[in-house]
Parts: structure tokens; C-alpha cells; sequence
């Protein structure tokens, strides 16, 4: 009897110690999936990683026009790949550093976004829309681009959007048209 | 009732056997010259303030409780602060770029705002955590000034 009472024992332990580790081993690999995709824009033109990560703001931007926060959460997730995939090779030194600065806090804020709810991703999303604009300062882009901006939103937000049409991320369907076109970026 | 007996014996080995998992303790003796305190002029009510609220999850030296010895209190406090660290760390303040400061410190906002940090789990136990408003007030204030003169 105290045998048994042993050997349960140790397997007990052993299978704590086990569920704990692999756990461990399923995080890092949750962690790895989310960086993935994103392999069909894998082009040599490094302009079209900077149109990838534009393209995955601004679906993000409509998710969050939509109030849709779900959508807005997988627009973050996949932001976060592109932003990731983006090529700095053809610029210059000074622009790669300000573009490496640009790319980590424009993650993290996609990451944010990715695992929150909506009024938290409003508010990386501010942020971000600084990252992003500050990016196409430097990578240019071939659409017009409108810079929009909201008085009321965080003492005054701006994003950017393909239409010079006002659709605010901010507040959604609550202040749909709050705003106006404070610069056309071409 | 054998079997509850067996369950009991069970669970109090196993308890046991878990207190023999090492996990790696937030400690260190030396503070960086990178360090938030020592870059910014913070009043020294803040400081206080910074180092009883956050510190413990944001830096490299946490004032650990007696119970961090026993798991599975440990298991827990090693992953808040690992992850509290990567998403802040006041010791490598200096290290960061002015646009990672700008971002850190608008967060820094929003979460002592909507008072989601420090977090509940947190003050439960070190009360002492928790900002009153006027501290809040206070801190928002000052952090605020920093944002603006970067």
C-alpha cells in the first residue's frame, strides 16, 4: 500500500511539472503563429511593404469607422506581420534608424490592438496613425492620401484615409463625420 | 473514505513537489544611469509614489512578499513582472527613442486614467498601491509636462 501510495505520488508530480512546461512551450508558439503570412507580398520592391502595411492600417481604420472590433483586432494582427516584412535595405542610414524606431512602436501599438477591446484600440490607434504618417514621410506612397483630423478625440486625433470623405475611426457611427482634411499627402 | 484520504496525501505531496520548481527572482542591486528617476527631474512625492505603484512589475528589482517563496504564488508574480517589464521597464528609460517615450508615456496615461494599473491583483494586497485621486491628478500632470517637452 505505501508503494502505491508513493508511485501516485511521483507521478502526480511529474505530470504538474509537465502540464506547466508544455504550457510554457504553447505560448511561445501562439506567439510565433501571429508573425506569420503575409508571404504573397513578399516582392523585391520594398515600396510595396510600405503599401502592404498601408493597406493593413487603413482596413484596420474601416474596422474601427465600423465599430467593429473584431475586425479591428485581425486588421492589428496582420499589421503586425507587414510591419514586420517591411524591407528598409534601399533606404539611407538615417532613414533606417528612423524608420526602426517608426516599425517597433507602430508593433507594439498593432499589438495592443490585436488583444483589446475597442476603446483601447482607439487609443493605440492614435498613436499608431503618428507612426504610420511619419513612415509615409519617409517611403512615400503612390495613392493620395488624406490627413484627417478630429478636434475632439484625446484633445485633437489625426489618421489617414484613401477618401478626402470624413469617416471617423474615433467615434464610429457615434460621430461618423467629426473632422476635416487637414493635408493631402501625394 | 480511503480514497479521500489518498487525494489528500496526493495533493499535499504534490504541493510539496512543487516548491521544488526553481523560477528566476526580479533582483538586482544597482541602478542604471538609464533609470527614470535619474533622467527626470521627478518631485520626489512621485518617486515615492512610482516606486511603491509600479516599480515592483517595472524594473529590475522587485520588494518581494514573504509568500513569493511558496509556488504557486511564485509562478504567477514571474510572469506579471515579465511581462510587466516588456511592456515597460523604468530602469531602461533612457535607452528608449523619443518616439518610444512619447508612446510609453501617453500609456502610462490612459492606464492610471481608467485606472487599470496598478492592477487590482496588485493592490489587494499592497493597498498602499492604490492612487487616490488626487495623486492620480497629480502623476497625470507631471507625466503629461514630460510628454510635452520631448
Amino acid at each position: 500500500m505505501k508503494n502505491l501510495k508513493m508511485s501516485i505520488a511521483a507521478m502526480l508530480l511529474l505530470a504538474v511539472s509537465f502540464t506547466n512546461a508544455q504550457e510554457k512551450e504553447k505560448m511561445n508558439h501562439d506567439h510565433g503563429d501571429m508573425k506569420m503570412d503575409h508571404s504573397k507580398m513578399m516582392n523585391k520592391n520594398s515600396d510595396a511593404k510600405a503599401e502592404a502595411i498601408l493597406s493593413d492600417y487603413f482596413n484596420l481604420k474601416d474596422a474601427l469607422v465600423a465599430d467593429d472590433t473584431k475586425k479591428a483586432a485581425q486588421a492589428g494582427t496582420k499589421l503586425v506581420a507587414s510591419l514586420k516584412a517591411f524591407d528598409m535595405g534601399s533606404y539611407t542610414k538615417e532613414q533606417q534608424k528612423e524608420l526602426a524606431d517608426i516599425i517597433e512602436d507602430a508593433t507594439e501599438h498593432a499589438e495592443h490592438i490585436s488583444e483589446s477591446a475597442i476603446d483601447h484600440q482607439r487609443e493605440h490607434f492614435k498613436t499608431l496613425s503618428k507612426d504610420i504618417t511619419d513612415m509615409v514621410a519617409i517611403t512615400g506612397t503612390k495613392s493620395t492620401l488624406y490627413e484627417q483630423f478630429c478636434p475632439m478625440y484625446d484633445k485633437g486625433s489625426a489618421w489617414l484615409s484613401t477618401s478626402n470623405e470624413v469617416r471617423n475611426p474615433y467615434y464610429g457611427s457615434k460621430m461618423l463625420k467629426c473632422g476635416k482634411v487637414q493635408k493631402t499627402i501625394q | 473514505m480511503k480514497i479521500v484520504k489518498i487525494i489528500a496525501i496526493i495533493l499535499l505531496v504534490a504541493f510539496v513537489g512543487i516548491q521544488f520548481i526553481p523560477t528566476t527572482r526580479n533582483q538586482s542591486d544597482t541602478v542604471p544611469s538609464t533609470d527614470f528617476m535619474l533622467v527626470n527631474n521627478v518631485p520626489e512625492t512621485i518617486q515615492k509614489k512610482l516606486q511603491v505603484s509600479c516599480y515592483d512589475c517595472h524594473s529590475n528589482n522587485t520588494q518581494y512578499p514573504w509568500y513569493n517563496k511558496i509556488q504557486p504564488v511564485a509562478w504567477f508574480l514571474e510572469d506579471h513582472i515579465k511581462e510587466g517589464k516588456a511592456e515597460l521597464n523604468f530602469n531602461e528609460w533612457d535607452s528608449l527613442s523619443s518616439r518610444r517615450k512619447a508612446s510609453k508615456l501617453r500609456s502610462i496615461i490612459k492606464q492610471i486614467e481608467n485606472g487599470e494599473m496598478p492592477l487590482d491583483s496588485y493592490t489587494l494586497i499592497h493597498s498602499e498601491a492604490t492612487f487616490t485621486e488626487a495623486e492620480a491628478e497629480e502623476l497625470i500632470n507631471f507625466i503629461t509636462q514630460l510628454k510635452d517637452s520631448l
